[in-house]
């Protein structure tokens, strides 16, 4: 018998259980998956001492109200998160990036993600779950992942197999940054767009629209006009890319993304902004800036050097 | 052959078989990629076939856009027989509750729908490539009189098993979901079944084709 357990009382807007994501399937159409911010989703798995690689609980703006029934278990949310703990009808309001110590009949309240779209919760042990190609991520739109690729719901319960007894406090001082300018390399189409339209994608404010989800971020703005062709032969994308349909509005290719597409690509997102690109909300305002793919590389070096640090941090 | 290797972003392989859509290039496309998962590289997370490109996007944490190209420009291709491709059956039912545009496609292609179907089942088909959605095959080529575009406004649920044609091909939706190709039918058949993980697809690029007519009784009766 199984005597520990998180009931869902409210589950948010969108969440659901990710890790590390699923490769070698692109061919078949099914997408990488995983963490939208990967660094948050590191620091979570860290911060309760677990393998990094373990899945957590993503949510999307408002998070789950989620009620432990078991024994005492750690648990950390990270990402720039306003929950509260509630024990004994008392509420105690939660930090990011610090572990908290569940106890029985305790409930963690998220209330919603602040001017960030992503979280993560951790939870100290292994969760009851089923891997598909070796994975737990749930991509909702093939029904992919643990608990069949749906998305969690109400009373719904969250079965854990093994506590970790090791129930360290941990912590980490670390303030999400944001950023406005996405540096971007040039798309294997760049030049199907005029002279003008190259400018626009380069000078002008773009702005997040509210049909953004984890398979892709729409961008409203000037359109981008195109002098050869709206359509090309379907062929494999990648997350970050940014295509450019006949209707001149940029959509940026995120982790769920469909594995093939049939549009004009004008750039790519640089692998170091990806995790800081997925947190901007609907109504933000970006700007689109060219690097070499050497500075990519290096820029890219750096950020991880930076996600390692905050990891031997803990 | 590749004719040009590219930089997609700063971690993906841009292979350009070039311009054409036809099935000689697609072979040598599906050779490469054959080729390149058999080698198990390094860094490597995904290989994408499609009609004239090979994606290839790694981890860039454990190889590079130059490490990779000059691995992959220095490869040994597999040889055309040694493909072990599949010549698939594939039955459809045409009933009117399922050939939700064959009354659009008679308008458009002048033809009766006798003569539609009559072209489509006589006709034997080549498996590009899959993918967009989860094991959606991409298959070709249909006659030039056969060809219409996607519809003008797509569907918003497209039910699953529809066989749809646009253009050079057809291609089966997988599971229910959004899409504007013209629907002329629907199969009993899972052509994607995520709980078989060693062989989730029924149908795989380079795979050949052939539909077959069934009945509406035979069309319930496939799964019993």
């Amino acid at each position: 018998m199984n005597n520990n357990y998180f009931e869902i009382i409210r589950a948010g807007i969108n969440t659901t259980f990710q890790d590390q994501g699923r490769k070698n399937l692109y061919h078949i159409g099914i997408p990488f998956s995983g963490a939208m911010d990967n660094r948050n989703y590191l620091l979570a798995n860290k911060l309760v001492g677990n393998e990094l690689d373990h899945p957590v609980i993503e949510f999307a703006y408002q998070g789950p109200l989620l009620k432990y029934c078991g024994d005492n278990i750690n648990i950390a949310i990270t990402g720039d998160i306003n929950f509260m703990i509630k024990r004994n009808n008392i509420n105690v309001d939660g930090k990011c990036y610090q572990t908290f110590n569940i106890q029985n009949g305790d409930e963690i309240d998220i209330i919603s993600t602040n001017k960030s779209v992503y979280g993560y919760l951790a939870i100290g042990g292994k969760i009851d779950l089923k891997y598909q190609w070796s994975s737990c991520s749930i991509n909702t739109k093939a029904n992919i992942g643990a608990n069949n690729g749906k998305k969690l719901e109400i009373n719904q319960k969250i079965n854990i197999s093994k506590i970790d007894k090791d129930l360290n406090n941990n912590k980490l001082d670390y303030i999400n940054t944001k950023i406005e300018n996405i540096r971007i390399i040039k798309g294997t189409n760049f030049d199907f767009f005029s002279q003008e339209g190259k400018k626009i994608f380069f000078e002008k404010e773009f702005i997040v629209s509210k049909l953004s989800d984890r398979m892709g971020m729409r961008l409203d703005g000037p359109k981008i006009e195109n002098i050869v062709d709206t359509n090309i032969k379907s062929e494999g994308l990648i997350k970050g890319v940014i295509q450019v349909p006949a209707d001149g509005n940029p959509i940026i290719m995120l982790s769920d993304h469909g594995t093939i597409g049939g549009y004009p690509k004008i750039g790519v997102v640089i692998s170091a902004d990806y995790d800081k690109l997925v947190q901007l909300t609907p109504g933000s305002k970006i700007k689109f800036k060219e690097v070499e793919l050497s500075d990519a590389e290096t820029l890219f070096k750096l950020y991880e050097l930076e996600t390692q640090n905050l990891i031997s941090r803990i | 052959m590749i004719k040009n290797i590219l930089n997609l972003g700063d971690a993906a392989l841009y292979c350009d078989f070039g311009t054409d859509v036809n099935k000689e290039t697609n072979i040598q496309v599906i050779r490469y990629f054959k080729s390149i998962q058999n080698e198990n590289i390094e860094g490597i997370n995904n290989i994408t076939p499609s009609y004239n490109k090979l994606i290839i996007s790694f981890d860039l944490k454990k190889t590079n856009f130059k490490d990779l190209k000059n691995i992959i420009e220095n490869l040994s291709i597999t040889n055309i027989n040694d493909l072990k491709n599949k010549k698939i059956e594939i039955p459809v039912c045409t009933h009117e509750s399922f050939s939700l545009d064959i009354k659009r496609l008679e308008q458009i292609l002048k033809k009766r729908r006798e003569n539609i179907y009559e072209n489509f089942f006589n006709k034997e088909f080549f498996c590009y490539m899959t993918g967009f959605i989860a094991g959606m095959p991409f298959l070709g080529d249909l006659d030039e009189t056969m060809r219409v575009k996607r519809l003008e406004t797509p569907r918003v649920k497209v039910p699953k098993g529809s066989v749809g044609l646009t253009e050079q091909f057809a291609n089966i939706y997988t599971f229910e979901s959004p899409g504007g190709w013209n629907i002329i039918g629907n199969t009993p058949l899972n052509i994607f079944d995520s709980t078989k993980e060693k062989d989730p697809n029924l149908i795989y690029p380079g795979d050949t084709i052939t539909f077959k007519e069934i009945t509406k009784d035979q069309y319930h009766n496939h799964n019993e």
